[in-house]
């Protein structure tokens, strides 16, 4: 179980990973101490691990900055929520094995104490005593995520997650 | 079956059997690149990754655009590593003071078909030379760098036909504002944006690259325009004739939504803060003699020769506004050349304005015109949100760069069209 932290619509990769720290970017435990800085200050000395980030619609637009997706996981996230994302974050977020969940955030407040179970397509929500299910993710991401995200799979296998019918 | 997307067509040809919309697919990359804030991350990944050569070096590029020249040591550090790994891979450096990557990609690079993946958002530019073009993070352009090819959803194309003429002082920056306000920043999210019509047909390339660029804005996976005779004329410009191929949408493609816009009634847009899609026409009293601290011109999106052009056409003979800082950063060092031959620089200077390398700049908020506390900034670039431009205390608005050379004239937003 981990804890909500709440946000909201169309929160952007400048908020997550700002530019005026452009230059902590090949020093991420310094950057890591700015995360989602300018969507809400007290994150990044809030969050433990295994909580939750939950978003509106659009989250991670912008920027492709990678950093931003790494910062939120190293600081323990154990995934994303959101009523939907911008597409480069989202790929970054799979390519890093960390879960970019599609539901509908607005039964979820501040503070709920939640979980998920992948493979079921579950969000559960401890506060509230609700599930919340979330359709499945296409099988190259589900394979990506399986491996713990793209650098982890090119290790292993040194290709692209293939089959005779094309990917995955 | 019905015809193919521009999307579709650029896929189908690169794979050589017909792709359509949803399909997934593992896709030949043409052209990867990388700049000096996602690249030193891709290149760290493809060491852990074991990649230790490109699939194709000549057609890979590192650009130093971001922090150009380097404000801090440890920017200047990150770039000692770009240009070591770019020796030893064999790959393009194009290093400070080239200019933006995907000003200078599409300058030099780009071509009709070509399937690009850049670590930069704005990649989709590419898209106004009819290439299939997008932004990815540093870890799938390490693995299309090192592998040659990517994963990629074949996406569902919304068109957007564009009839009629532009009024005096509007331009397709004023088009796309008005197309992201109706849409809103995730109106086209995994899609294509593809511009066509008679005012796209007429359209020179400077501007169309404005369409594609901010393609991003809206959330697409790429803005796309048909490679045509003025594609031709363009890459005969800069000196690439034997790149240029036709290249259209089938007649009878099926597209998932279908826009028409008449240009001969958009005006002069602004968008305002936190975002692109907060847009206003420059007559709302909400904009409509706002005060303006600084105003800049510059970025991918409206910094190449014809945009200073026209900035220049209006501030000549004049000076820049007391208490109105005004900073200019060229796209590429081609635009700087042609700016400096064409006598713009002095238009610029006379007027007191402050001409930076060429390069990003303020835009990503690193260096070159950081606006202060409380400030208000009107710019030429493409996002507007808390924290943009280096200052989560300031406030960013978009526009043309018509709108922006009155705002520097008169220190606060003017209707462009009411100023001779």
């Amino acid at each position: 179980m981990g804890r909500a932290w709440k946000f909201g619509d169309n929160v952007s990769t400048d908020q997550i990973a700002a530019g005026r720290y452009y230059h902590l970017r090949s020093n991420l435990p310094e950057l890591a101490k700015h995360v989602l800085e300018d969507a809400r200050t007290e994150f990044a000395s809030g969050v433990k691990p295994g909580d939750f980030i939950v978003g509106g619609r659009n989250f991670g637009k912008g920027s492709s900055r990678e950093h931003a997706v790494i910062i939120i996981k190293m600081v323990g996230t154990r995934a994303i929520l959101a009523k939907s994302f911008a597409r480069i974050f989202y790929r970054n977020c799979i390519n890093n094995g960390l879960p970019a969940i599609v539901v509908d955030t607005d039964r979820i407040d501040e503070g709920d104490d939640l979980d998920v179970v992948l493979d079921r397509g579950l969000v559960s929500d401890g506060t509230k005593r609700v599930e919340l299910s979330f359709p499945p993710f296409p099988a190259v991401v589900a394979r990506l995520l399986a491996e713990g995200g793209l650098v982890e799979f090119i290790k292993r296998h040194g290709d692209l997650p293939t089959t005779s019918r094309g990917v995955a | 079956m019905s015809g193919q997307t521009l999307a579709e067509r650029i896929l189908s040809d690169t794979l050589g059997r017909p792709m359509r919309a949803g399909d997934i697919a593992i896709v030949p990359v043409d052209l990867a690149y990388v700049q000096d804030g996602t690249g030193p991350l891709t290149f760290r990944q493809m060491e852990l990754m074991g990649l230790r050569k490109a699939a194709n070096p000549g057609r890979t590029i590192a650009f130093i655009d971001h922090a150009s020249p380097a404000p801090r040591k440890e920017l200047a550090t990150d770039q000692v590593y770009l240009r070591e790994f770019s020796r030893e891979y064999g790959i393009v450096l194009s290093d400070v003071g080239g200019g933006v990557c995907h000003q200078v990609a599409f300058e030099s690079f780009v071509r009709p078909g070509d399937v690009v993946v850049g670590a930069d958002s704005h990649t989709v530019m590419g898209g106004a030379m009819a290439a299939f073009a997008t932004g990815m993070g540093s870890t799938d352009v390490a693995v299309a760098i090192g592998l040659g090819k990517t994963w990629l959803r074949v996406p569902e194309t919304t068109r957007f036909e564009v009839d009629g003429a532009f009024p005096k002082r509007v331009y397709s920056k004023d088009l796309i504002l008005k197309v992201l306000g109706d849409i809103g920043s995730d109106g086209a999210t995994y899609k294509a944006m593809e511009w066509s019509g008679p005012a796209i047909e007429a359209m020179p390339m400077s501007e169309r690259m404005v369409l594609t660029n901010m393609a991003v804005e809206a959330g697409a996976k790429c803005g796309l325009i048909a490679s045509d005779s003025e594609t031709a004329r363009y890459l005969g410009s800069v000196g690439r004739e034997a790149d240029w191929t036709p290249l259209a949408a089938d007649p009878d493609a099926s597209y998932g939504g279908v826009r028409d816009i008449d240009v001969s009634a958009v005006e002069p847009m602004i968008a305002r803060p936190p975002q692109e899609d907060n847009v206003v026409p420059v007559t709302d009293p909400s904009v409509l003699g706002l005060r303006v601290d600084e105003v800049y011109l510059g970025s991918c999106t409206n910094a190449r020769f014809e945009d200073i052009a026209v900035f220049c056409g209006i501030l000549k003979g004049n000076e820049v506004a007391k208490g109105t800082r005004l900073f200019v950063t060229p796209a590429s060092r081609d635009v700087w050349d042609k700016c400096l031959r064409a006598g713009l620089f002095n238009v610029l200077l006379d007027a007191g304005a402050v001409i930076n390398s060429p390069g990003c700049g303020a835009c990503p908020g690193v260096h070159g015109g950081i606006p202060g506390d409380g400030e208000v900034v009107l710019s030429t670039t493409n996002r507007n949100y808390t924290g943009r431009m280096g200052n989560p205390n300031a406030s960013v608005y978009l526009a043309s760069p018509a709108t922006a050379a009155v705002a520097a004239i008169y220190g606060e937003v003017v209707d462009p069209r009411d100023v001779p």
